[in-house]
């Protein structure tokens, strides 16, 4: 009987969601999409991991049971046992430096935290640029923009990341930053032109056009907020592809050389030497990566769902 | 359909043109410069001088670049620095090449293989305990970065069961003669069972490893592409005139449905090449992927140069031919 009731329900939700949508686009877009978003266990799954790992993160000074970088068992780091065991107090063990290997990926956390965000940012805003120049001026600027976009396409993109890396001969945390948002440039700024020429005739922008706003005002206030949704799904999704990458760089000797600093993809490709001896020191960082990228996997997906019109009907 | 093909083939010149400038720019801005790195630090001031001047980097940049391009276009993209010191950069690419062609097309081919058939029938049961299990096994499937899956397989099946060899292209002890550098190719044609069959089990690993990120990508299109075709309005035609299940489902649910998944592997050309990068360098396996760690490891400028641009232009050449045949299957793209 439930079962029956909550369909009900349901179907009356969505009636409403389309009844609300054909009144007043801009809002109930991203309202039917919370609406949707609140119910999808996909989401709750990834929003739990995140939330999680931000929280982490943010307090890691404070949770973490030692100094990352002391060397607290460099007493038992020996050609023989190049890797301490877990312990009491080290519940992980120690890595070849007798650093504490919990402690390691507790403050790791904020490192890699800030390679996702900075490289997703920095696409977003280059792209975001690149777009919006194409988008809203149109004709030679659109042409001039997106024949650079399309050869910027046309390398393959983590080829491009290991090349641009390669050109610095000391690579730190920022050179993969960067390397790593170039290559999201092109697809930002492609989503964004798309999203925003679909509008260019659109019954809200020849409105505004007719009561005489200025363009440049059409494009900030009104196509651009508009065209958000895509590059926001995107934008979930590149954090998930940047800290993966960022450990593909620091596996081919690309990434921050500074052991100080501890970072998920830095500790991972460094573990590479042991991994036929000592695997969990490649297992622990890894885990934490899979299920970071998972979560941000998750959640742009559920989004990507959530705000597709076709998804919608 | 002749306007077509021209207009793309000139787009991709254009995609060409603008690399070489770009890979031109980037020889020139090489930490120390060319000059520093053939010298070291025995250079004196005189000898960069006289090196500058026969390298013609005392020329002006467009007449730089264009002998850079005429230099390319022969063939001569210098000598290796790294790992293969004194071979021409070009020779490091053309016997590795054929290496990494079979990797990648048995990667290709098993991503296909389980790909196609999970997609299928996940789309078929849409929401089901199937269907909700392979998305989520596709989605960690890419959530895991590809060198470290190749380990792990590594670590399991070569160094803890030894069912498979741990790196290589083919045991030492096997002297197999090759004629095409494919391996399993070379034994299958002379012969020699063995040397094939060694062969292919070296591949069996790398080619997993690699195998995983495509395998996700193309058992979501499959899927996605299913679902929209089972909607449309032909293939409840089709049913309605009660054909067989048999036939809907080949002549019109799969072949609609592999439109887009022609698209898409063509476009993970490029995500395989850069996969082999890391898959190659775990498993020691010799293919242009390990030259590139190697080149990367070194700063091997002018091997990294030639497989960058190699790999570039594959890319763009396997990209031309999808976009070509994408126009004949649907003619509604020939704008």
């Amino acid at each position: 009987m439930t079962a029956l009731g909550d369909r009900k329900k349901e179907r009356i939700d969505a009636l409403a969601e389309a009844g609300s949508l054909s009144s007043d686009e801009g809002v109930s877009l991203w309202q039917s999409a919370w609406r949707r978003l609140r119910r999808d266990p996909v989401f709750l799954v990834g929003l739990a991991i995140i939330t999680v790992f931000v929280i982490i993160a943010a307090i890691a000074p404070w949770i973490a049971p030692h100094d990352p970088s002391a060397r607290l068992l460099i007493g038992q780091v020996s050609p023989a046992t190049p890797i301490p065991p877990p312990q009491e107090g080290f519940p992980l063990g120690g890595d070849n430096a007798g650093r504490d290997t919990l402690s390691r990926l507790i403050v790791g956390s904020r490192q890699t935290l800030i390679v996702g965000v900075m490289a997703t940012l920095g696409g977003l805003v280059g792209g975001m640029t690149l777009g919006t120049i194409a988008g809203g001026i149109g004709g030679w600027a659109d042409s001039l923009v997106m024949r650079i976009v399309d050869v910027m396409l046309s390398i393959p993109s983590l080829l491009m990341a290991f090349s641009i890396a390669a050109l610095f001969a000391r690579p730190s945390q920022w050179t993969v930053i960067a390397a790593i948002a170039i290559i999201q440039v092109p697809i930002f700024a492609r989503l964004l032109r798309g999203s925003m020429i679909s509008q260019r005739h659109s019954d809200h922008v020849l409105a505004a056009r007719a009561l005489g706003v200025k363009p440049a005002a059409i494009v900030f206030r009104h196509m651009l907020p508009n065209s958000l949704g895509p590059v926001i799904v995107q934008g979930t999704l590149v954090l998930a592809v940047s800290i993966i990458d960022a450990a593909a760089l620091s596996f081919l000797g690309l990434g921050s050389q500074d052991d100080s600093v501890p970072e998920w993809g830095q500790m991972l490709g460094r573990a590479q030497v042991f991994f036929n001896s000592y695997p969990e020191v490649a297992v622990y960082p890894a885990v934490c990566i899979i299920v970071v990228a998972l979560g941000f996997t998750l959640m742009g997906e559920s989004l990507r769902e959530a705000l597709d019109p076709k998804s919608r009907r | 359909m002749l306007r077509f093909i021209v207009r793309r083939m000139l787009q991709a010149v254009l995609a060409l043109f603008v690399l070489s400038v770009l890979l031109f720019a980037w020889l020139r801005s090489l930490p120390g410069g060319v000059v520093s790195a053939l010298l070291g630090e025995r250079g004196t001031p005189e000898s960069q001088a006289a090196l500058r001047a026969a390298l013609g980097l005392d020329q002006p940049l467009p007449v730089q670049y264009w002998r850079f391009l005429q230099r390319a276009v022969q063939g001569d993209f210098g000598i290796s620095n790294g790992v293969y010191r004194g071979q021409p950069a070009l020779d490091v690419f053309t016997e590795r090449f054929p290496a990494t062609v079979e990797l990648a097309i048995f990667a290709m081919v098993l991503a296909l293989v389980f790909a196609l058939p999970l997609g299928y029938l996940a789309a078929r049961r849409r929401g089901g305990a199937f269907d909700t299990g392979s998305i989520v096994f596709s989605l960690v499937g890419v959530a895991v970065p590809v060198f470290f899956l190749a380990y792990v397989l590594k670590y399991i099946f070569a160094v803890q069961l030894g069912w498979l060899p741990p790196s290589g292209r083919q045991d030492v002890t096997i002297n197999a003669t090759h004629i095409t550098n494919f391996y399993v190719l070379d034994g299958l044609l002379t012969r020699e069972w063995d040397a094939a069959w060694d062969a292919f089990k070296h591949l069996i690993l790398p080619a997993i490893a690699l195998s995983s990120i495509p395998f996700a990508i193309i058992f979501r299109i499959t899927r996605a592409a299913v679902i929209d075709v089972m909607d449309e309005d032909y293939v409840r035609t089709a049913r309605a005139k009660g054909l067989r299940r048999q036939t809907i489902r080949l002549r019109h649910v799969m072949r609609n449905a592999l439109i887009p998944v022609v698209t898409i592997i063509g476009l993970q050309i490029g995500a395989l090449l850069a996969g082999a990068v890391l898959t190659e360098k775990v498993f020691a396996f010799t293919g242009i992927g390990q030259a590139l760690a190697l080149g990367f490891e070194l700063r091997d400028y002018p091997v990294l140069q030639v497989l960058i641009m190699m790999a570039a232009l594959i890319y763009i050449v396997v990209n031309l031919i999808v976009d070509v045949t994408y126009a004949i299957i649907d003619p509604r793209v020939r704008t």
